[in-house]
């Protein structure tokens, strides 16, 4: 089975204290690191999974600039066969529907069963995913928590409904899912990985290789865009229950049951 | 019969003694050969261990360790009884061997045995075999009737032991009773043919026997002694090929095994013995994986446990219920070298080692993990098994093959990002010295290029980082300011010591944080390096090459107390009891014991109290660095069972030296619900608080 997965590099939340700057348009990126978008890393690891079972070649790919180049190694140490960066000036500023432009072309490129993408960018809007499968008119899933392949045509896949609860559906291949963490553990990708691929070329698709128009992507055809970053005010504290030990339980539970929490 | 036929002169069936016993011993001797050969196997395909050098050294360990028995009082009845029965068989070694050819040859005796000399080693020899015989019989009782708890085997390893341990017991015991009944009803029958007899020594088992053989006719006799003979060659012979077969491997491989014992304490094993670290870009797979990739030497340890089960009783993993026993590291380990590398058959190896059991796998994930590298099984192993460099290169393997728990994975990336498991950005290293009543006291410098210092306090990233212990930071900074040194940190510069990103077997990132601050430590330009973190201290040790010489804080601290720069003000709290809890890193792997203890007791009032387990046998805390992240399956913390062993002391302050002992016991006191009646605190932060200041001097 021949996989794509949509990865995305963004500022790590674990690692970084995300500011605003002073402008009040962006956040603070000097001094920023930057890692492979989460969910993206699940995706990958679900497809390394599948092709081991049934064969075939993972693909990542990112649209980006030079720097994202470090995620699709990162994926490449991890078990990818190839990495693709798909860059060029004309994309940047593009909107979600740009993004899912751009990458619907690279995949008219090429022949894929399945096209993973993380449930959601962790600097982005969960858009990406959705948008590429209407375009390219194939069927789309999301949230998808586990994959079972049925025969060489059809997927069975869940996603997780309200109270834990799956949800269990089937899905004519080629399709796009976009996968939510927890799906799989994924595999640990230490230096040495990454060394032992660094020699690889990456191809690089720009907007001549994949005959877009620069009218449909990029700035220009952007309609979303963003206009400012806000910090909410802080809310009123939490409750602090001033009590003896069992009144502060009785009141612990009083207040969970009162929200649900316990049936 | 004017005297008694020698065993080898006996014809039987038209068979002489002579030839029989011949056979017996040449197809004995060429069974052990072929075993032992067979054992040999795996030793060959290992991968090497470069463990040839220093001979003294190695020499000194055999005396101390293998002739001396170091270790074995460490358990004081188990020890005795395994002295004698060492001491015995080593006595009986000669006489054993002359004892087999006297079969062939029935005049012979061992060159240099004869005469006086002869007749002192006979005595020996008698008194030998009757303490052996007596050590066995209480090993059997021990075994079967008090059943030490540490000889268990848990249901999920297997059966239980006792069967073969047993076994060879009895054996001992008869080749013992064969071997005096031999001299009995010899020196009984000659003294009935009035012939000159070899006195027996007195209330020996020969002895005892003999007297009680006195009343038999001649011919009774002569079936004894050729019986006795019999009995003892086959005992002897099914005792020599029984060894390499199972834990009394050890009889024969543990000189070896002392032999090439580690030498150096609180170091790792490289990746691969003989490939610099310039050249490990070339090693395709890293770690132990499937048991080939074992080195000869660890092999040669599996071959030589003993079984005493010593490791697995003092290991805090198995104490608290993690599914980590030492000792079954080891034995799973031996039980999968004797089935896959069969004494009959071929060799079949390759399953992978860390996984299900259902796939073949004899660890599991959780087992692997679940070790602090605390170094206590080492510590008690009478065999100088080692422990800490399997576990770290099974690791290395789980690592390589991208087999890492969640929990883990993020401080690993974070390490490699940030070069601190926290994530926290670089430029906020020295926050600790900004604390605001602090910096008008204690100015601490940045070192580089502009700023030069004598020493270098390397501080590390949990010190940095953690609100708690900052504290410890501070306290270490207004101690060397006191005494006068010139010192500075890296700051934003240093990373991680990676200590514990080495021994979670990460081989490349920690090579990484290690050349990254061994080039800050360089171009300081410092010329002593001085940290309050044991794992620090060890990682700057040991794991780094070419950095100035390194101290510990208490080591400092011991100096300018017996120097008299550091003078102490009474305790103020006349109720406080302290306890001193080594931490495994400035314990067991360096060895610093008494200078923080020398430094509590300078302290005027100090009621301090030891701890059952202390010193080389203290318990670790619960483990340091990544062990932090990593959720052990256990029963219990192991600093849960830290505080209560503080508290059976009668202490009701832990002092510790480590910023990891301190998270770990200050949350078992919470755990443990001892919140009031237990505190924990730093030797840094109490000499900071009991210090003689000039201005108190004037009062």
């Amino acid at each position: 089975m021949e996989i794509l997965v949509c990865v995305r590099r963004v500022p790590d939340t674990s690692e970084n204290e995300i500011q605003l700057n002073s402008a009040g348009n962006d956040i603070e990126r000097d001094d920023l690191v930057y890692s492979i978008n989460e969910p993206d890393n699940y995706a990958v690891e679900e497809a390394l999974q599948i092709v081991t079972r049934v064969g075939g070649n993972v693909t990542v790919a990112t649209v980006g600039g030079e720097d994202d180049e470090e995620v699709l190694r990162r994926e490449m140490a991890m078990g990818a066969n190839h990495g693709v960066l798909i860059t060029d000036d004309a994309f940047t500023g593009s909107d979600g529907r740009g993004i899912a432009t751009i990458l619907k072309a690279f995949v008219q490129k090429g022949s894929y069963d399945l096209i993973l993408t993380g449930v959601q960018a962790e600097d982005g809007g969960a858009q990406v995913g959705g948008m590429l499968a209407a375009l390219l008119d194939y069927p789309f899933a999301s949230l998808v928590n586990s994959i079972a392949l049925l025969d060489g045509k059809k997927l069975k896949i869940s996603r997780e409904i309200e109270g834990g609860n799956k949800e269990i559906s089937e899905i004519d291949l080629p399709c796009v899912l976009s996968i939510q963490t927890g799906i799989n553990e994924p595999r640990y990708v230490g230096m040495k990985g990454i060394r032992q691929v660094a020699a690889i070329p990456i191809p690089t698709f720009g907007i001549s290789n994949l005959g877009l128009e620069p009218s449909a992507v990029g700035e220009t055809a952007a309609k979303v865009k963003r206009v400012d970053y806000f910090v909410p005010a802080l809310g009123k504290g939490a409750e602090i229950l001033q009590g003896s030990r069992e009144e502060n339980i009785d009141k612990v539970l009083e207040l969970v049951a009162a929200k649900g929490g316990l049936k | 019969m004017e005297s008694i036929y020698s065993a080898a002169q006996v014809t039987s069936w038209l068979v002489t003694g002579r030839v029989l016993f011949l056979l017996i011993d040449l197809l004995g001797v060429a069974c052990f050969s072929y075993i032992v050969a067979k054992r040999l196997v795996p030793l060959v395909r290992a991968n090497p261990d470069l463990r040839f050098d220093r001979p003294l050294l190695r020499l000194e360990k055999v005396l101390k360790f293998w002739l001396a028995q170091w270790k074995q009082p460490r358990y004081l009845l188990a020890g005795v009884l395994h002295i004698v029965l060492f001491a015995g068989f080593l006595l009986l070694l000669v006489h054993s061997f002359s004892l087999i050819v006297i079969g062939i040859f029935n005049h012979f005796v061992m060159p240099g045995f004869s005469g006086r000399l002869g007749g002192i080693y006979n005595v020996l020899t008698d008194y030998a075999a009757t303490l052996v015989f007596l050590s066995v019989v209480v090993a059997a009782i021990r075994r079967m009737v008090f059943k030490p708890a540490r000889y268990a085997v848990p249901e999920k390893y297997g059966k239980d032991h006792m069967p073969e341990a047993i076994f060879i017991l009895a054996l001992i015991a008869t080749l013992m009773v064969a071997d005096s009944l031999f001299a009995a009803s010899k020196v009984a029958a000659e003294s009935q043919l009035g012939q000159p007899i070899e006195s027996l020594a007195a209330f020996s088992l020969p002895w005892i026997l003999n007297n009680a053989l006195i009343v038999f006719p001649l011919r009774t006799l002569h079936g004894f002694y050729v019986g006795a003979y019999v009995v003892h060659d086959l005992a002897f012979f099914v005792l020599l090929c029984f060894l390499p077969l199972g834990k009394h491997f050890h009889v024969i491989t543990s000189f070896f095994n002392v032999y090439f014992a580690k030498l150096e304490r609180g170091t790792l094993k490289p990746v691969r013995w003989g490939v610099s670290d310039d050249h490990l870009d070339q090693v395709k797979s890293f770690g132990v994986k499937t048991f080939g990739d074992f080195t000869w030497k660890h092999i040669l340890d599996f071959y030589s446990c003993a079984d005493c089960g010593r490791c697995s009783d003092n290991c805090p993993a198995n104490a608290v219920g993690r599914p980590l026993s030492p000792r079954f590291i080891t034995l799973k380990a031996r039980n999968y070298a004797f089935e896959h590398c069969p004494i009959y058959g071929t060799a079949h190896d390759g399953t992978p080692l860390v996984g299900s059991k259902e796939s073949g796998s004899i660890y599991s994930e959780d087992e692997i993990w679940s070790c602090t590298t605390c170094g206590a099984c080492e510590e008690e192993c009478p065999l100088l098994q080692e422990y800490i460099d399997k576990i770290v290169d099974l690791r290395r393997g789980m690592i390589d093959e991208g087999n890492v728990p969640q929990s883990l994975q993020k401080p690993l990336k974070a390490l490699e990002s940030r070069g601190n498991p926290y994530g926290k950005m670089e430029k906020k290293k020295a926050d600790w010295t900004k604390a605001k009543d602090f910096q008008q006291t204690c100015n601490v410098k940045i070192v580089d290029g502009k700023n030069g210092a004598d020493t270098l306090y390397f501080v590390d990233s949990i010190t940095s980082y953690d609100d708690r212990m900052q504290s410890i930071g501070r306290a270490t900074a207004k101690i060397l300011t006191h005494v006068g040194e010139n010192f500075g940190i890296l700051g934003a510069a240093e990373k991680d010591s990676g200590h514990e990103v080495r021994r979670f077997g990460e081989e490349t990132l920690f090579m990484a944080l290690r050349d990254h601050n061994v080039e800050a430590i360089k171009k300081s330009g410092v010329k002593k390096i001085v940290t309050a973190d044991p794992h620090a201290y060890n990682a700057l040790k040991h794991d780094y090459k070419d950095v100035p010489p390194v101290e510990h804080i208490s080591q400092v601290i011991a100096k300018e107390v017996k120097a008299g720069k550091i003078q102490f003000n009474p305790v103020e709290n006349k109720n406080s009891v302290y306890t001193y809890h080594d931490p495994c890193y400035l314990g067991r792997h360096n060895q610093v014991y008494d200078d923080p203890r020398n430094v509590l007791d300078a302290i005027p009032g100090l009621k301090r109290v030891e701890m059952t387990r202390s010193r080389d046998r203290s318990f670790c805390c619960g483990g340091g660095g990544l062990m932090l992240f990593y959720e052990p399956k256990e029963d219990q913390r192991m600093g849960v069972k830290r505080v209560q062993m503080a508290a059976e002391a009668g202490a009701n302050v832990i002092v510790t030296a480590c910023p990891f002992c301190m998270v770990n016991i200050e949350d078992a006191i919470k755990v443990a619900g001892m919140e009031g009646k237990m505190t924990a605190i730093d030797l840094a932060e109490l000499v900071d608080q009991q210090i003689t200041r000039e201005s108190q001097k004037v009062v």
